[in-house]
């Protein structure tokens, strides 16, 4: 081995290498038209949108997708999709949807009512041959269950003609159209799954605005412009490609250095630097969730008293959470559920950041020498709290004032989910995002006594009360949406009272993007990932 | 040898695996999962059976070449595994011929320069970098060189926008075969940064033993003799004495580079590295037992091929190790 | 993180050349004090060492902060004659936590070590001195937790236990068995060929007590270089597994859950990244320093 000569064939690589960086460090990238590049923060799982549950999957769907219905660009109410208008019988339970003509998938097969019918049957039969490539567990939540299922609400789903689609509900579902416009049923190919049903995952196809082009996974998916979009004129972008980076900051960088044109899960510290930077715009989403605090009141601990916990909510400053660990990008949480979501009651007074009341409070119900509670903080951000941890000190450092001794404990998230759901905590941190819009998306599945049941409880208070189950039962039989907007008013201030929560914030997430990107909706609490109109106008 | 170490660590593994709290059928229902459905997912899949049938079907699956399928995405780990498994040899390789280079020149410059200032420096430079934490260097490089710089990307493999179609997920070996050097070019940018913070450990430990080991046969007979018989000092250095130092040097070669593979966990989520390792702690986190019991299992093959690899390259350096003997 | 090893550290085998059973005498630590004294690494080492040692044991009291004095009003803030270091993202003084950190990572430095020298010797010892199929099998358990990438166990043994400073602790203790238990192996091996424990066994010595008396005083030369050595690769796994939120918990002080916590102010807020991470590396410095330097001067060959 002549080391003096691979010494110097080492130099000439290094010479060569550094000329080819030097010659194509700046090289123009916007050669193949519109392409923009969408960072974010975690792979898709699947882009079978009915198996997947996170947002991150479904970012990727909703492109390639469409729904029966579509939320409207503004709010969370509903429009015309994939039907191009609907009726609904007396009794609520007959709902017929009309479809929208020459609709084509992306393979070129026709989209009709077959084909709605065919995916319904895909999602809600166990036993249908193509309910395959995963679990489905959207459609469970949403539909209570499945075919053969008591709670089960979807009787018959049929083709009335080429373009009319019926439902039958065994009973009213209030939130039904809410429902239906959800990502995970939206409708995909049934050529493409009778194919391959598990291949869907991998290989999608709908009618959508993007189709599917290839995926690399933990790294990039790129969709490219369907030029047969049935909405004429759209899409703008020739290409979009989801990239994922696990890291918030150097996400961030990569922004600045233009690597990427859009990103989500801003930090909320660089806020302040995409507003200093001419070249960047920030926008807010409306968020559609809470982060609270929930008191475990199942467990032999001071907080099974209603005196302690109002104490302890009035010894939370919220306004220091959402500065120091949201820097401003959160609004305080007074109700479980956010202003944005119609029944919500602004007539409900949040306590307020008061350590003398709180202190009273303690010494009535005889704590005056305050005592050791053991808080739970996730240790893997979630959209609704980018720091659990950093949350758990700040209460931590306020409830000190009062003389409650806080020590905070942290597990990984499938961990927390797991002690959580079996009530194991004496009080934890965790929150909510909104899948459809409907309060008793909120309020039933958090905070009604059905949800308590370990080891997967939803209401991880263990808050068992007979007048707000009373309620929102109620509302959930009624399809009048005043009644329903009273009895939800009503349950809020029951809520309120017993306080089995601290509610802390709604957060409103921060996205980033170049100046040129245009006619993105990225304040939409629920489709501010939908590309259909963004455009890149340099 | 390598049999009774694979059996072994599957049986850790799976152990282990087993013993995280938490439920894969949660994991993939999400958090609004109802009980019912937990448990008849869990059902379904297995995973209420007793634990030894799951791993006696377990090592059936890898005996029959199957490693088992992502409870999360749903695609075989075989056919998974292998982009990432490319992603982080490229990356460690990368960081091996940065430390085998820097590491080697250093050490000589030091034995060479034996007790004297240029001596002090390297072997200051060398203990410092054994001393770093690798995390906290990539998070200093990507801040001075690419945030406040900009002069190198500091994410990911290559620029999205170049809509490169790889062959081999090795990029390099990739962007050659196509004759696309721009892209070469940009994966070139790209693993600049993580590579130097992953090769900074065993870069020092290269120039260390380098030196030691230069130092040693520097003052043997033989060398004397050849420089007594006037051949040139650079002469000398390169080419009789580092053939003898090559062995250790082999050593710390073997050895770090296993250790890459593995142990580049923080430097992969740090600069967004598709590899390996972040493939694993995903799935950890995930609790996807197929891909963290076969995950860790490949590398731990990889690991142990390694160095039967450089055990072998020993013998065939210097005749003088015999194996079979203790 | 790099390295859960130590082999790539030259390690000849120091074999005593004498038959000594026992270091004695005035004079031989009077020798060994001057070849200390001569070794510049240990020196420096040892300085580095025992500033930090101070600064975790009296450090603290010293503090006009605490380590978890939240003040949301003053967060981030630049350096300055009141926060020598700045402050974090909860406005809390780097100063202080970093002063503070310093008691965490040598605590869970000594304890993973001690750990790891316990139980790794003492398998390490039962392996070379009875051998036969004890030997093949506690090697073999050797051979499979070195094959196994480190970190990953401990991140694995972690997520098993939950996330605590106690059971990353306990987690790099076993990732680290293997590398004393192999040394005290091959020690074991060199001195049993020895004359003095062959003349107690042939006196008819019991078993344990050739082994407390005779093998185990002449092996820890060695394995306490070793232990000084992996020290310094401790506090690195305990930082990286603080840094992936695996280690220390709220509020406590430890150096890499500081970095993770701030690693995205690192443009806005450097110094709450540059501290932590002078710190830690400080440290691994110094017990680098000093185990290298102990291992010249108690290495026969290096002497010369």
């Amino acid at each position: 081995m002549n080391m003096r000569k691979s010494t110097v064939i080492g130099l000439a690589l290094i010479f060569v290498f550094s000329s080819v960086l030097v010659a194509c460090g700046s090289k123009d990238a916007s050669s193949n038209g519109k392409t923009l590049i969408w960072g974010r923060g975690a792979d898709t799982k699947s882009l079978d949108p009915a198996q997947v549950t996170d947002g991150e999957s479904l970012k990727v769907t909703k492109n390639i997708y469409d729904t029966l219905v579509d939320y409207k660009e503004e709010n969370t109410e509903v429009e015309p999709g994939l039907a191009e208008s609907w009726e609904t019988s007396k009794d609520q339970k007959t709902w017929t949807f009309h479809l929208k003509k020459g609709v084509k998938f992306q393979d070129g097969s026709d989209f009709n009512a077959e084909a709605v019918v065919f995916n319904f049957e895909r999602w809600m039969d166990k036993k249908n041959p193509y309910h395959k490539g995963g679990e489905f567990p959207y459609y469970g939540y949403m539909f209570g269950g499945y075919k053969g299922d008591k709670g089960h609400v979807i009787n018959e789903v049929k083709a009335v003609d080429e373009n009319t689609v019926q439902f039958t509900l065994k009973e009213p579902q209030g939130p039904f159209l809410a429902n239906i416009a959800m990502p995970p049923f939206a409708i995909a190919s049934p050529k493409a799954i009778k194919k391959d049903p598990e291949g869907l995952g991998k290989h999608p196809v709908g009618t959508g605005p993007f189709t599917f082009e290839k995926w690399k996974k933990n790294d990039t998916i790129t969709l490219k412009k369907n030029k047969d979009y049935w909405k004429k004129g759209f899409p703008k972008l020739d290409k979009v490609i989801f990239k994922s980076m696990p890291d918030n900051s150097a996400r961030f960088t990569a922004l600045q250095s233009g690597e990427i044109d859009v990103m989500d899960g801003l930090n909320p510290d660089d806020a302040k630097t995409v507003k200093q930077n001419s070249k960047l715009k920030l926008s807010e989403q409306q968020g559609m969730n809470v982060a609270y605090l929930a008191f475990n009141m199942d467990k032999d601990t001071p907080v099974k008293d209603k005196k302690v916990r109002q104490a302890l909510n009035y010894a939370v400053d919220k306004q220091s959470i959402i500065k120091s660990v949201y820097a401003g990008l959160a609004t305080p949480a007074i109700n479980p559920m956010p202003d944005s979501i119609w029944g919500f009651n602004k007539n409900v007074k949040d306590y307020s950041f008061d350590l003398e009341k709180a202190k009273k409070l303690l010494k009535e119900a005889g704590y005056e020498k305050g005592f050791k509670l053991e808080l739970y903080a996730p240790s893997d951000p979630r959209p609704y709290m980018p720091d659990g941890r950093k949350v758990a000190e700040v209460i931590q450092s306020d409830w000190k004032k009062i003389g409650v001794d806080v020590k905070i404990v942290s597990y990984d998230w499938q961990t927390y989910l797991d002690r959580t759901g079996k009530g194991q905590h004496e009080a934890a941190l965790f929150g909510w995002s909104g899948d459809n819009g409907d309060p008793d998306n909120f309020l039933y599945v958090l905070l009604d006594k059905d949800n308590t049941r370990t080891p997967d409880a939803g209401n991880i208070s263990f808050y068992k009360s007979d007048s707000l189950h009373k309620d929102l039962i109620k509302a959930q039989r009624s399809t009048d949406k005043n009644e329903r907007t009273k009895l939800y008013e009503d349950a809020q201030e029951i809520i309120k009272d017993d306080a089995p929560w601290v509610p802390l914030v709604h957060a409103t997430p921060g996205i980033a993007y170049q100046s040129y990107v245009k006619n993105g909706n990225f304040t939409h609490p629920l489709n501010n990932d939908k590309l259909v109109k963004m455009d890149i106008q340099k | 040898m390598l049999i009774p170490v694979l059996i072994g660590m599957s049986i850790i593994t799976f152990s282990i695996v087993h013993a995280i709290p938490g439920d894969p059928a949660k994991a993939i229902l999400g958090e609004k999962a109802t009980p019912e459905a937990v448990a008849q997912l869990k059902e379904s899949m297995g995973l209420g059976k007793p634990l030894f049938i799951q791993y006696v079907d377990y090592v059936k699956g890898i005996l029959s070449g199957d490693l088992g399928t992502s409870f999360i995405t749903k695609t075989s780990v075989a056919e998974e595994i292998g982009p990432y498994l490319a992603a982080t040899m490229e990356l460690s390789f990368a960081a091996m011929v940065i430390a085998v280079f820097f590491g080697m020149n250093l050490g000589i410059l030091a034995a060479w320069r034996h007790n004297t200032g240029v001596d002090y420096t390297a072997m200051v430079i060398a203990i410092i970098g054994v001393s770093v934490p690798v995390f906290w260097l990539g998070l200093m490089e990507q801040w001075v060189f690419a945030q406040d710089l900009s002069w190198l990307p500091s994410n990911g493999r290559i620029d999205a926008r170049m809509g490169f179609e790889p062959i081999t997920n090795f990029y390099f070996i990739d962007a050659l075969i196509q004759g696309d050097f721009v892209a070469f070019g940009d994966a070139f940018r790209h693993i600049i940064l993580p590579a130097v913070a992953l090769g900074t450990i065993p870069m020092a430990y290269i120039a260390r033993m380098t030196r030691s080991s230069m130092l040693e046969v520097m003052r043997s007979d033989y060398i004397r003799t050849v420089r007594a018989k006037g051949v040139s000092e650079f002469l000398i250095i390169y080419k009789h004495t580092l053939r003898n130092a090559f062995i250790p040097i082999l050593t710390v070669f073997g050895l770090q580079m296993g250790l890459l593979l593995g142990g580049a966990i923080l430097t992969e989520t740090i600069f967004s590295w598709p590899g390996i390792g972040r493939y694993v702690y995903e799935a950890i986190n995930n609790r996807d037992y197929p891909v963290i019991q076969s995950g860790i299992l490949i590398i731990a093959f990889i690991f142990v091929m390694i160095n039967l690899i450089v055990d072998l390259l020993y013998a065939w350096i210097d005749p003088r190790i015999q194996y079979g003997k203790e | 993180m790099s390295a859960n090893t130590t082999m790539p550290t030259p390690t000849p085998s120091p074999v005593p050349k004498k038959n000594e059973p026992k270091i004695e005498g005035t004079s031989r630590l009077h020798e060994g004090w001057r070849s200390f004294l001569k070794s510049k690494s240990a020196v420096i080492g040892a300085g580095i060492v025992l500033v930090i040692l101070l600064i975790a044991i009296i450090g603290p009291m010293l503090l006009t902060f605490g380590y978890n004095e939240v003040d949301a009003n003053s967060r981030l803030a630049a350096p300055s004659a009141e926060h020598w270091f700045g402050t974090d993202d909860l406005g809390r003084d780097v100063f202080a936590r970093v002063i503070n950190g310093a008691r965490i990572s040598l605590w869970v430095g000594f304890f993973a070590v001690s750990g790891s020298i316990v139980v790794g010797s003492l398998l390490g010892l039962l392996a070379g001195y009875y051998g036969r199929w004890l030997d093949v099998l506690i090697s073999r358990i050797f051979d499979i937790l070195l094959a196994f990438p480190g970190i990953l166990l401990a991140i694995a043994i972690v997520a098993m236990l939950g996330p605590s400073l106690k059971n990353a602790m306990y987690a790099i203790a076993i990732i680290n068995v293997p590398t004393f238990g192999r040394l005290m192996r091959s020690r074991v091996l060199a001195v049993k060929q020895e004359d003095f424990v062959l003349a107690a066994k042939a006196i008819g010595m019991k078993d344990r007590r050739i082994l407390f008396t005779h093998i185990l005083p002449n092996s820890w030369t060695p394995i306490m270089v070793q232990g000084t050595l992996n020290f310094a690769i401790a506090v690195i796994e305990a930082a990286g597994l603080g840094f992936l939120g695996l280690g220390a918990q709220p509020p406590e002080p430890e150096w890499g859950k500081m970095l993770s916590d701030c690693r995205q102010y690192i443009q806005s807020a450097p110094w709450t990244m540059i501290f932590p991470g002078l710190a830690i590396m400080f440290t691994v410095l110094g017990f680098n320093l000093l185990g290298d330097g102990l291992r010249d001067i108690l290495d026969p060959r290096m002497k010369q």
